[in-house]
């Protein structure tokens, strides 16, 4: 198994390379090439990959720099994850990035793109606004001209246009990463001892800081590895978790949670990667329209996304069902507007639905986890103890 | 403190007349069979809701309400009961508090369920959480959503009006039609849209006699309880634009005579010190805070805090000849849906048209849309305008927050500081002449 602990310690390495070095050598060897970086949750990375781009994912600095700078620009009653990145954007971190893209979902995001704009980061920084409207000829057509305009601020830095084949080859790229991490998802929900949620959680977030080609190629690998038996069952209950699609949790956490007895069968820790439900037709002569589509018709449930008609409490009872889990963990960054607003109503659906939950909230950089361990451990016990 | 009756001048009469009347049509709508919509302040399309005759409701009013009837902090603990957390915004768990209390509104009548929630959602993320909320306290209640763009790149774009009149069109007015039973009148809309205008010059006009020495009005806390309530729910009637005639004719009245701003303790005597403040106020403490203000002679002349609504100083008029596109530029132009750097720009020339002392924030525990980024527009001001800076921190429903002894003790030193400032100035000065 050294090959496969060798990919691990790669990716993790990936993951947390706050300078994202892979993603500027990747710069370096042609001239045209940009670099642009992007916030959570969603962005479609394809249309950058098309124009000879690259899209980094910036999930904030988590429990791997210290924050000093960082702080001086934030209220003590705002989340960690903005200071991290003002920390990062700071120092000589984002440096050879050419734009940032700070996705809608929530206000704190939203004024750190104006941040970023009045320190004057990168060639462009661009907000991208979601549509909250779902009509194709409405909200469709509004998505289609936040995208236009990244591909605009792309085309302003390198000069290269977009064609309909460049962009179906992107997407046909990008629906092999989805099909892959959920494959990998899928696996797990049924063996979830082949790969801990550690381990998949830094496989799926070196997928942000690196080219989808390379990405894939591990993903290949990981997925021939886990067909094959690997590890042994232990008698642990089943858990999905919820609420840290931003901010990421540290990895001790998700540690924590596993000790304690739990297998973490779904996540929404990089949602991003995973918000597109399904392939999007990489086949038609006006890609961009299959894009739009997909964000109307294949959006997952998120706190980012307006849910009357389409509400995410049966959406996670459903996948809680999908996933044949025990429970849900509510694990959220504290003061996170989008996902704590989001808990009464997601607490109650699995009330009705009869399925046992607890909740968390964390900095990216909390260092003690021994309550969430006991905690988790005691989820667990009397789960299984009412099982 | 001692709660005197606070001094009032006609107008604040009048407001205080027609909320009440507001109010009361609220409250007796099961035998009038006016319908009602939830919705909220910035970005609001209250000559829309008025052209079908229906009532509006504006749930962050209601907050603010009970945090000046000191009914906030139960409310607030009643949502956490129910799961909300502690770090979430109070104006939604105040208003979540109240509904479970019975929906009783500020007059002590009883709030009529909505029949439409309007989700305008501008500037503010937290609306839409609301109103997902909302929903479920209300289910079956139809819900029209207006997204609001962001005005990311510092301009409004033709193709953000376009997505926002088709929103309008397709999805809004739709639904208020059905909900009142009457057809959409873009006439009358037109003719309400002349209304807002005139009474939208003479607030314009009422905000800026501030540029005057001393101000006759103070932006800020007057700004917030009688000079700019009356815009929300009223704006596009007849009634709006007597008030405002009266204000401006009040204000402009008192400056003719060289007089300050009213204060709950009678007439401000020394204008000492000229401020720009960004961010709202505290209600649940709201005279106290004032006082600290207007003991020390500090007299706000524009704050960011009443531009949430609209920032018609800019030159936004409600404009009769297109009503759909400037309800949608409206909603685009609010401060909050404003860009850092455009809020940086705003703010400086405030400062300077304003010829303000210093730039003060408070900076309010609950709300991400004004706070995340408040710091650096801070650095920015006081690097630009060379003005001396403070920060004090509140929140505005939940009174685990008001530190009184920290904020008057934290402002205190912040006016001797421009005390000092004034000194200097006026030496270095002397010794140029
Ligand atoms: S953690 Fe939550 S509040 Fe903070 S930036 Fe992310 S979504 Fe916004
Ligand atoms: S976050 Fe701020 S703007 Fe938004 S609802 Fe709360 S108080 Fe209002």
């Amino acid at each position: 198994m050294k090959q496969f602990s060798e990919l691990l310690a790669s990716c993790n390495k990936t993951a947390f390379d706050l300078r994202f070095t892979k993603a500027k050598n990747w710069k370096l060897e042609q001239e045209d090439r940009v670099l642009l970086g992007f916030l959570p949750i969603y962005f479609p990375r394809e249309i950058v990959h098309a124009v000879n781009g690259l899209a980094i994912g910036i999930m904030g600095a988590g429990d791997h720099k210290q924050i000093i700078k960082g702080d001086a620009y934030y209220q003590s009653y705002i989340c960690h994850l903005p200071r991290g990145i003002i920390e990062m954007a700071l120092d000589d971190s984002l440096e050879h990035f050419d734009g940032f893209v700070f996705p809608a979902i929530c206000d704190c995001v939203r004024n750190l793109s104006g941040m970023f704009k009045l320190a004057q980061k990168g060639k462009f920084q661009r907000y991208f606004d979601y549509p909250q409207n779902f009509d194709s000829l409405i909200g469709g057509v509004f998505y289609r001209q936040e995208l236009e305009k990244i591909i605009d601020d792309v085309y302003k830095v390198n000069g290269v246009m977009l064609t309909a084949e460049n962009l179906n080859h992107s997407i046909r790229l990008y629906n092999k990463n989805r099909r892959l991490i959920e494959e990998i998802y899928d696996i797990r929900q049924q063996y979830p001892w082949r790969l801990s949620a550690v381990d998949t959680y830094l496989i799926v977030r070196a997928g942000l800081a690196m080219p989808v080609e390379e990405h894939n190629r591990i993903l290949e690998e990981v997925v021939d590895i886990v067909c094959e038996e690997r590890g042994e069952p232990m008698d642990n209950i089943r858990v999905v978790i919820t609420g840290s699609f931003c901010e990421q949790p540290p990895l001790g956490l998700i540690k924590s949670i596993e000790m304690a007895g739990c297998y973490i069968v779904d996540d929404d820790f990089m949602q991003g990667s995973r918000w597109i439900q399904g392939d999007i037709d990489d086949t038609t002569t006006d890609p961009l329209a299959a894009l739009t589509n997909a964000y109307l018709t294949q959006s997952t449930f998120a706190s980012a996304v307006y849910d009357v008609g389409n509400p995410k409490g049966k959406r996670l009872v459903d996948l809680v069902k999908l996933r044949n889990a025990d429970g849900v963990i509510f694990s959220a960054a504290s003061f996170c507007d989008p996902a704590l607003l989001d808990r009464p109503e997601l607490q109650k659906h699995c009330d009705a639905a009869g399925i046992p939950h607890i909740n968390f909230q964390y900095h990216e950089n909390t260092g003690q986890f021994k309550v969430i361990k006991e905690q988790a451990g005691t989820f667990s016990d009397s789960i299984k103890l009412w099982a | 403190m001692e709660t005197k009756e606070a001094i009032k001048e006609k107008s604040m009469v009048i407001q205080k007349d027609m909320l009440a009347k507001l109010f009361h049509e609220l409250s007796v709508t099961k035998e009038t069979g006016k319908k009602v919509v939830y919705t909220f302040v910035p970005g609001n399309l209250t000559e829309l809701i008025l052209s079908f005759d229906m009532l509006p409701v504006y749930p962050e009013i209601n907050a603010l309400q009970s945090g000046m009837r000191k009914k906030s902090g139960s409310y607030i603990k009643e949502a956490e009961k129910i799961g909300f957390s502690e770090d979430v915004c109070t104006y939604v768990k105040c208003d979540i508090g109240m509904m479970l209390n019975g929906n009783i509104g500020p007059t002590g009548e009883k709030l009529p369920p909505p029949d439409l929630l309007l989700l305008s959602y501008t500037g503010c993320f937290t609306f839409m959480k609301w109103f997902e909320n909302l929903e479920r306290l209300y289910p079956g209640v139809p819900v029209a959503m207006l997204h609001t763009p962001y005005q990311e790149d510092g301009h409004i774009t033709p193709d953000q009006v376009e997505y926002m009149v088709k929103q309008m069109k397709e999805d809004v007015i739709p639904k208020m039609e059905m909900v009142s039973g009457k057809k959409f009148d873009m006439e009358r809309l037109s003719k309400m849209m002349l209304n807002s205008a005139k009474a939208e010059d003479l607030l314009v006009k009422i905000l800026e006699t501030a540029k005057h020495r001393p101000s006759p009005i103070d932006a800020y806390f007057a700004g917030v309880y009688y000079i700019g309530p009356i815009f929300t729910a009223f704006r596009g009637t007849e009634e709006a634009v007597e008030y405002y005639t009266e204000l401006y004719d009040e204000v402009m009245e008192r400056m003719k005579l060289g007089l300050g701003p009213v204060t709950p303790e009678g007439e401000l005597k020394e204008e000492k010190f000229r401020l720009v403040v960004e961010g709202p106020p505290n209600w649940t403490n709201f005279r106290e805070f004032w006082k600290i203000f207007y003991d020390a002679g500090a007299v706000i002349v524009a704050s960011s805090y009443t531009k949430v609504g609209g920032v018609y100083d800019l030159g936004f008029r409600h404009d009769a000849n297109e009503p759909l596109e400037s309800l949608a530029k409206y909603c685009m132009g609010c401060y909050t849906n404003m860009n850092l750097p455009q809020r940086v720009n705003l703010l400086a020339d405030y400062v300077k048209e304003y010829q303000a002392d210093g730039f003060l924030i408070n900076s309010i525990k609950s709300c991400n849309s004004f706070s995340a980024g408040q710091l650096m527009i801070m650095r920015e001001i006081e690097q630009r305008m060379e003005v001396p800076v403070g920060f004090i921190e509140s929140d505005l429903v939940d009174p685990r927050y008001f530190s009184y002894a920290n904020i008057k003790n934290r402002l205190e030193s912040y006016f001797q500081m421009l005390d000092q400032r004034k000194i200097i100035m006026a030496q270095e000065a002397e010794k140029i002449i």
